[in-house]
């Protein structure tokens, strides 16, 4: 590629033009910070994931409980009706495995991330990462449970989950 | 023929300086729930097609729009994002129904401003990164820069700032949805702090949170559902030439001309005489005189004297920033413009409570996006 390119007209660039400040080159690093409320329904979604507990809210219009948990019903456009308690166990709807990283490097150990349909959530599900399996091993439908931070390490954070990993039921 | 356009539905929260009791969608929500009460329609089943107002910067995630559809009830329909100013919005359904393309709209704007840590960067961050960024400084300077002009040109004094701030956050103390509503005295503003001079800390309207949503509807779909419509007039836009170092200090030509846009098609030949009262833009307070003149309101050089007169008090023969302004009610980002048409649907529907307008019939609202643009949008409402 680099032959080609020295035939064609122009300058090019090197990082180390950039580097010598042979050309123009501005920096700015902005402090850009935000800290969002979590309002009623993440908040108490968040405050019971560090009780190692999942909470859904349920709409008695539509029948579903919805996840995370929410203050209204973006189908019914109505406040929901309830907290429900939730297992910590579900069904993979889907998945993928991902090969590469951030700077798309292989890497050896995939990572897994799947939309896991939570036990009694009757379809509403929790995006998170599957380990301890097998990437081969990995289908859609395959049931799962929750593998949990230590109590004392739990933030009230999506990651208090580890990940999950497949379920054997008796 | 094309029908006309009227607002049937306000909702709104209350405007406060931190909401850390619901979440932007929670906010959301219940403004929008409001509106469509209001207007007497279901999100689902009565409105064909939502817009809504949003930055990505300002709430800190790419693509941030698509976040609306479920606060709004909008799943599953017709929806788009303007990055700008609310107005624009509502200028936005008011084409989707004069083209007959549909007959009910609603606009969803908000604030959630306390949760920008960090609000100079985000500023500086749209100001040019070759010719202006590397200075490094504050960027609120462009309004000191702005303001020094204007006073310089127009004759306008710092003593009449200060008389706009007194004005408006007194207005605001009759506002219960105003965040900064306050008896303060010319002087006190003129003895708060110097900021980026000769603005000082007074002359700058603070930040507030707040959602709005509005609902438009075509005339026979108004006429089915309320006995109060308040109809859209005439709407105008404009903007400026980005580059500080072109465009004009002195005047809001922006203004100047997104209000001879909405007064050709609003009909309107004496501004002053065939509106009966305005909401114009005061996110520093001498942006209040500036964009009167800009809008005709007053000659140049003469809104300054009309304050001191007591002209736009709330009693006065001209009552501008009645609600409070941005001031009185706290700046909300994209949701200021739609404060300011709120303002107005209210008054003219006579709900304006304790600063109840007597015998309103026709009214203004005015936007601007705010530094370090010159880009503002102009509506005209009445209630015939």
């Amino acid at each position: 590629m680099s032959e080609k390119i020295k035939e064609l007209p122009g300058t090019p660039l090197s990082e180390k033009d950039i580097i010598e400040k042979k050309v123009l080159f501005t920096e700015w690093h902005p402090e850009f910070m935000w800290a969002w409320d979590t309002g009623i329904g993440y908040g108490r979604y968040f405050a019971e994931l560090k009780k190692g507990r999942i909470i859904g809210t349920r709409c008695n219009k539509c029948r579903r409980v919805l996840l995370p948990a929410r203050y209204f019903c973006e189908w019914c456009f109505r406040p929901v009706d309830e907290w429900v308690y939730l297992e910590d166990t579900g069904t993979v709807n889907t998945f993928s495995i991902a090969y590469t990283d951030w700077l798309a490097r292989r890497i050896k150990e995939p990572r897994i991330p799947a939309l896991i349909e939570i036990d009694g959530s009757g379809g509403v599900g929790i995006m998170h990462v599957l380990d301890e399996v097998d990437p081969k091993e990995v289908k859609i439908g395959m049931r799962v449970k929750a593998v949990w931070e230590p109590e004392e390490e739990r933030e009230g954070a999506i990651t208090d989950i580890k990940y999950w990993k497949p379920l054997k039921e008796v | 023929m094309f029908p006309k356009v009227a607002i049937v539905g306000i909702g709104y929260t209350p405007f406060r300086p931190i909401t850390p009791d619901v979440s932007f969608r929670e906010m959301v929500f219940e403004a929008a729930s409001k509106a469509y009460e209001d207007a007497g329609v279901h999100p689902q089943e009565d409105i064909d097609s939502f817009v809504t107002c949003q930055d990505d910067f300002e709430h800190g995630r790419s693509i941030w729009n698509m976040q609306t559809p479920d606060n709004l009830g909008a799943v599953l329909k017709p929806i788009h994002t303007n990055c700008g100013d609310g107005i624009l919005g509502l200028i936005d359904a008011y084409m989707q129904i004069k083209s007959g393309l549909r007959s009910i709209v609603a606009v969803e704007t908000h604030s959630k401003a306390s949760n920008v840590i960090n609000r100079n960067h985000l500023i500086a961050h749209a100001t040019d990164p070759i010719y202006n960024k590397p200075l490094n400084i504050n960027p609120y300077f462009i309004a000191g820069m702005e303001m020094n002009r204007y006073l310089l040109e127009t004759g306008t004094t710092k003593e009449q700032c200060a008389l706009v701030v007194s004005k408006n956050k007194t207005n605001a103390l009759f506002n219960p949805l105003a965040a900064y509503g306050e008896k303060i005295t010319p002087k006190e503003v003129l003895d708060s702090e110097e900021m980026f001079s000769p603005l000082k800390r007074l002359d700058m309207s603070p930040m507030a949170d707040g959602g709005i949503v509005m609902v438009l509807a075509s005339e026979e779909k108004a006429k089915a559902l309320t006995d109060k419509p308040i109809w859209i007039r005439g709407l105008g836009w404009c903007s400026e030439a980005p580059s500080l170092e072109t465009r004009e200090w002195g005047e809001a030509i922006y203004a100047k001309l997104a209000g001879e846009m909405a007064y050709r098609i609003a009909g309107i030949k004496h501004p002053r005489k065939q509106i009966d009262f305005a909401e114009v833009d005061d996110t520093f307070s001498y942006k209040e005189p500036q964009h009167m003149e800009a809008l005709k309101l007053c000659r140049r050089g003469e809104a300054g004297s009309m304050i001191e007169e007591g002209a736009t008090q709330r009693e006065g023969e001209f009552p501008t920033n009645v609600s409070g302004g941005s001031l009185g009610v706290g700046f909300l980002v994209e949701a200021t413009g739609p404060q300011r048409v709120l303002e107005v649907v209210l008054q003219l529907r006579g709900e304006a409570g304790g600063r109840q307008l007597p015998d309103v019939k026709v009214g203004l609202a005015q936007s601007w996006r705010g530094i370090p643009y010159a880009s503002g949008a102009v509506m005209i409402l009445s209630k015939e």
